[in-house]
């Protein structure tokens, strides 16, 4: 799999990270490079084996149904680039 | 457990200019999870309350803020799973769906694609009219709910509250086994019925607690029955998908609409491109969300932050366990133990506090009649207070004892819709009303008899047309019901007259 300019592009865009155009020819060139090392890994016999997910043995950690968090709202709000009214303000998104 | 069993229902045919169609419809129905705090993170899920106040600073996506999933909101999809005779994946796992937008501020919500908590099930959709739908379940999963963006506050900007960010939703995925937009609405109805019986989803569609997805395709007659066989989706149309709709009228709206501009499209020799869709209910039309399109591109992959859930069967077998009597179950039995009409079982058991009512009120009496009163004089009268079962003046064993009344002649079904209106307006006691205000039947032939003597000797003229005409005794009876008050025994007085009169 090769990336182009293009698709370094779009990558970009939908990460929401802006790339100038005259950097993105070296972009693209280290996805390739990444992805050259990730199909190398993809070299090895992995047939019935498990993929694993911890190097260490452990359990997903739970909480019980308890509300133990909230009422904050100054704080949630606090680096809002624009509040008004307990709610973020944000420029109009509508569909 | 009675066997219900069903003849499938005709599938909807919209009849176009080249001939007749169908529909073929698939819902994603994504379902609020009946707890008390969020998916990972202990806010409260409560509604209504001030904005961006049930948030934690996972809610808000801060950095460095990890993921702990409630316990509670698992349980709850199991039991659902259960619910919809499932099967449960002892191992589930989530991922990233990633997209920017302003009221998920992760910039990916947590989700389950490639391993659901849930997997196949089962509905069984019954139509009214005696055809029922099977619809299978492709999975369940769980996954966070975003925030809510209020667009009328101001004209520049949009106002974002993040309470419901982070709320555990299940979303119900069907096979795409639903053939109308009334189908479609009797499966919501359905899937809502299921789990509010478990307690879990309010299915409160108004406040968004229950919103569907609803993919529309149409074809020929006979194409569907060549996917089933092979279940090779090529037979069918290209299919859209109507987003993000709370309401069963516009469900149905919209699936309507869009089959017939789906079937315009191809009989005008076009192609129906696949795109997601927004209903306007104001405009009573789909349009497509083109700037969705490109935001399609979720990226998911395995959430870093989430070990994959592991779960035991014990636990799951615990909680089949205590699963309660489910509304196909209650309504057999309905119909086997109280000998109840399939149409009052399924009044009785759309809601589960309707059912738990009828039973109160049924027990130790005549479940028929007790029906009878439940359905047509309570709910009735409820209705026109505009109330629901749970806060009916009313209580359900004093509609028992109104039932006994009569059942024990002690009053008339006449006398006892007033005991019932007193009962219902004045909060007392039906055998103290009866009681009190002297209501009880007269069964006492001697009084009955006196009565009937007195109206025969003051109206000869009466008398002498009744024995020409049989049919007259009527009048009798009703000047004797009337001269006591309602009172006596109906069926009394008839055979009286009768014998009285010579007839």
């Amino acid at each position: 799999m090769s990336i182009d300019v293009e698709t370094a592009r779009k990558v970009a865009h939908l990460a929401r990270i802006r790339v100038e155009e005259e950097d993105l020819p070296a972009l693209a060139g280290e996805f390739n490079a990444i992805l050259g090392f990730i199909e190398q890994l993809g070299e090895v016999d992995v047939e019935g084996v498990e993929p694993m997910v911890s190097v260490t043995p452990m359990r997903l950690k739970r909480r019980d149904d308890v509300v133990t968090d909230g009422n904050q709202q100054a704080a949630v709000l606090k680096n809002a680039p624009d509040a008004r009214e307990g709610f973020f303000a944000v420029p109009k998104v509508v569909e | 457990m009675l066997d219900l069993t069903y003849d499938a229902p005709k599938p909807k045919t919209i009849a176009g200019a080249t001939g007749d169609w169908e529909l073929v419809i698939g819902l994603e129905v994504h379902a609020q999870v009946a707890t008390a705090a969020k998916l990972f993170s202990g806010a409260s899920t409560q509604f209504g309350a001030e904005p961006n106040s049930n948030v934690s600073f996972i809610d808000a996506g801060m950095p460095g803020m990890l993921p702990v999933i409630n316990e509670g909101c698992v349980a709850q999809a199991v039991r659902t799973g259960l619910g919809l005779k499932a099967q449960i994946n002892l191992r589930s796992a989530f991922d990233r769906k990633n997209y920017f937008y302003p009221d998920l501020p992760q910039g990916y919500q947590i989700s389950q694609l490639y391993h659901p908590i849930v997997g196949e099930g089962e509905v069984l959709v019954e139509m009214g009219d005696g055809t029922a739908r099977l619809v299978r379940i492709e999975r369940i999963h769980l996954e966070q709910d975003a925030g809510k963006s209020i667009h009328d506050m101001d004209p520049h900007m949009s106002f974002v509250d993040l309470n419901r960010t982070g709320v555990a939703l299940m979303e119900i995925v069907s096979r795409p086994d639903i053939r109308g937009p009334e189908e479609a609405a009797a499966y919501v109805g359905k899937l809502r019925q299921i789990m509010r019986y478990l307690g879990t989803c309010d299915g409160n569609m108004q406040n968004g607690n229950l919103r569907a997805d609803v993919n529309v395709s149409v074809c020929r007659p006979g194409d569907y029955e060549k996917y089933q066989q092979t279940q090779d989706f090529s037979h069918l149309g290209t299919r859209c998908e109507i987003k993000n709709m709370n309401s069963m009228r516009f469900i149905q709206m919209a699936i309507d609409y869009e089959a017939r501009r789906q079937i315009a499209l191809l009989e005008d020799g076009k192609d129906v491109v696949q795109e997601t869709r927004l209903f306007d209910p104001d405009k009573v039309e789909t349009r497509s969300m083109r700037s969705k399109e490109e935001a399609h591109d979720y990226r998911y992959f395995p959430c870093p932050d989430l070990l994959p859930l592991e779960i035991e069967q014990d636990w799951v077998d615990d909680i089949a366990s205590g699963l309660p009597e489910l509304p196909d179950e209650k309504k057999a039995r309905f119909i086997r133990d109280f000998g109840l009409s399939d149409y009052d079982a399924s009044v009785l058991t759309a809601d589960v506090d309707n059912a738990a009512f009828f039973e109160a009120a049924a027990e130790g009496t005549d479940g028929k009649l007790a029906a009878n009163w439940v359905i047509n004089e309570l709910f009735g009268r409820l209705k026109k207070d505009d109330r629901t079962i749970s806060d009916s003046p009313i209580s359900a064993p004093r509609i028992g004892q109104i039932v006994r009344l009569i059942k024990s002649d002690a009053i008339s079904g006449k006398i006892a819709k007033d005991v019932f209106e007193i009962a219902y307006t004045s909060d007392r006691d039906p055998e103290e009303i009866v009681e009190t205000e002297g209501l009880k039947q007269v069964t006492d032939t001697g009084a009955i008899e006196a009565a009937v003597d007195e109206i025969i000797a003051a109206n000869p003229a009466q008398v002498e047309k009744a024995k020409a005409n049989p049919k007259l005794a009527g009048w009798f009876v009703g000047q004797v019901m009337k001269a006591t008050g309602g009172k006596a025994n109906p069926k009394a007085v008839n055979d009286l007259v009768t014998a009285k009169l010579g007839l």
